[in-house]
């Protein structure tokens, strides 16, 4: 397991207290599980993505991460469409693992409402909660 | 151990607490109607003798005797052949509940994946599960999983699947607001599965094949239909001897596969047990319910079986699980896979050809004593009858004498009354079934 000090969270990320990550990429929002949840995971073998199209509101579940010890739901850090997902996650599972902020991206949306991005919290308010601070 | 967790005491405490004096004032909900409140009369002790008698007795009064019994309808009589008892008295898969520990449950973890391999080759699927409780169950988790896989909420189920199984699956269904579609049976005696409109909000279709009226589906125009509808094909079944003979379900492109596993080396104990058998394709394999055992290797790249996948499962994933029963039906599976490894992949054939041809003959006969033949779809070992006038009374006349006549229709399908529904396996003898036409025609 990786010390907190070790974890590579990007500064331009959103953070939530379920540990997915959101990062703006124009009119669209990019998520996945960050670094520190992808460690405490293990090994991932399988991910569970919504459909295209799906709505959701903001902290509903919209898919599970399963790894060889447990399986976590993940929930939407805003609320919003699905407008696609990433699909070499089929085949691959493990980029979650080997680049949770990059190439292991799971879902992108088009927001309902862009403002919700700014109550997430940035990288050092979650570095401080992971911390306990 | 006993297992009596509550004393005197506790009982006592925990009333005090919901604020009641007795046991019985928790069911006062209950109609006087439907409460037993006599003594129960139970006779005073019995030696074991006596007790032997006795149920020798009671065993008389419900059995018909010899050997002319020309009913399945879901029940099958097959010959159980003394390795499948001899194998199941071993200690060592004489054990209670699941081989959670693969340090120590090698053996039964190895049978399991046996009795799936078997049963994925019979039927021609990819995955199959560790068993479920009975043909009914599984055809209620199959309609469930298709609702999971597809997100839609409703299912179309034919009419010609086993009354009992569409009424647990009934039970299953509706309290899940899931709505069931009953589709038509044809006059051949198919199903007529085109009639499932409309197809947009449809989950899935549901085929028993051969189906209750012993007719034997077109599983591959129901597969393409599902596949170009983008609907899921649901293949249930009562009768898993078939598929040494007809072309299994995967092979004509069946999503799931259920059904009932009862036929291969289980005895017809008054209705019991029963083997859900349950396969899939791979690609739906995270929505299956049940056990799987998967192999896999040690430290040293010996092979090893383990439980896979059960992150599916209610231990592991509590309401979210794809099923609320991961108590699968080992010691049954266990006899079928003794089973078929005993008749083997060309006895297997053998056996189903031997069925369906007695079945043909005693039908052919029945067509000579001035029975018609309804229903002109193909048939394997049963098949539905349209009695001459007056039956009834030789029907009953035959139970009479120990002879079972098949079974009426009209109580399941009130527009079918006069129908006999007849079924041979290879335990009937030529002379039963010439016994049988004589006395018809007396």
């Amino acid at each position: 397991m990786k010390e907190i000090d070790e974890l590579n969270l990007p500064e331009e990320a959103y953070y939530t207290q379920n540990h997915e990550w959101a990062r703006l990429d124009g009119e669209e929002i990019t998520i996945g599980i960050t670094d520190y949840a992808q460690d405490q995971l293990g090994d991932i073998v399988f991910v569970e993505m919504p459909q295209i199209g799906d709505s959701f509101s903001k902290g509903d579940e919209f898919g599970t991460v399963e790894s060889v010890k447990a399986v976590a739901e993940l929930y939407l850090p805003v609320g919003g469409e699905i407008v696609s997902v990433n699909n070499s996650l089929e085949e691959s599972p493990e980029l979650v693992n080997t680049s949770p902020h990059e190439d292991g991206w799971i879902a992108r949306m088009k927001p309902a409402d862009p403002g919700e991005v700014d109550a997430l919290m940035a990288k050092n308010a979650y570095m401080d909660m992971l911390k306990g601070v | 151990m006993r297992y009596l967790p509550h004393t005197d005491e506790d009982i006592r405490s925990m009333l005090e607490v919901v604020g009641v004096k007795c046991l019985d004032d928790l069911f006062p909900t209950v109609p006087e109607s439907c409460q037993f409140i006599r003594e129960n009369h139970i006779p005073g002790p019995f030696s074991e003798w006596e007790l032997n008698d006795h149920m020798e007795v009671l065993a008389k009064k419900q059995s018909r005797s010899g050997n002319s019994r020309f009913i399945g309808a879901g029940s099958y009589e097959h010959y159980v052949p003394a390795s499948v008892s001899s194998l199941l008295g071993r200690s060592e898969f004489v054990t209670p509940y699941t081989p959670y520990q693969p340090e120590i449950s090698q053996g039964t973890l190895q049978a399991i994946y046996e009795y799936q391999t078997l049963v994925g080759r019979l039927l021609g699927m990819e995955v199959v599960n560790a068993s479920l409780y009975d043909g009914a169950s599984a055809l209620a988790e199959a309609l469930l999983m298709a609702v999971r896989i597809t997100r839609k909420k409703r299912v179309a189920v034919s009419s010609a699947i086993h009354p009992h199984y569409r009424r647990v699956a009934e039970t299953y269904l509706r309290p899940s607001g899931i709505e069931m579609v009953d589709l038509p049976y044809l006059e051949n005696g198919r199903t007529d599965f085109t009639r499932c409109d409309p197809v947009e909000d449809l989950a899935a279709v549901a085929v028993q094949s051969p189906n209750f009226f012993g007719c034997i589906e077109d599983l591959k125009m129901i597969c393409e239909y599902c596949d170009s509808n983008d609907l899921l094909s649901i293949v249930s079944f009562a009768e898993p001897l078939a598929y040494g003979l007809l072309k299994n379900p995967g092979s004509q492109g069946a999503h799931i596969v259920c059904g009932e596993g009862r036929s291969f080396g289980l005895p017809l104990w008054f209705g019991g047990p029963g083997l859900g058998m349950f396969a899939c394709r791979k690609k739906y394999m995270r929505s299956m319910p049940g056990r799987l055992v998967g192999k896999a290797v040690d430290k040293d790249c010996k092979d090893g079986f383990v439980l896979t996948l059960a992150t599916r499962e209610q231990h592991i994933r509590r309401e979210k699980a794809t099923s609320n029963i991961c108590t699968n039906s080992s010691h049954c599976a266990l006899a079928a896979a003794v089973y078929m490894a005993t008749v083997g992949g060309t006895g297997m054939r053998e056996l189903a050809t031997l069925n369906r041809d007695k079945s043909e003959y005693l039908k052919k006969e029945l067509t000579k004593a001035g029975f018609k033949i309804p229903f002109d779809a193909p048939t394997f070992n049963e098949f539905v009858v349209k009695s001459p006038p007056g039956f009834e009374q030789t029907h009953r006349r035959l139970m009479e004498k120990g002879i079972v006549a098949g079974l009426p229709l009209a109580s399941y399908y009130p527009e079918l009354a006069g129908y006999y529904l007849l079924c041979v396996t290879e335990t009937a003898g030529r002379n039963e079934m010439d016994e049988l036409i004589r006395e018809i025609r007396s």
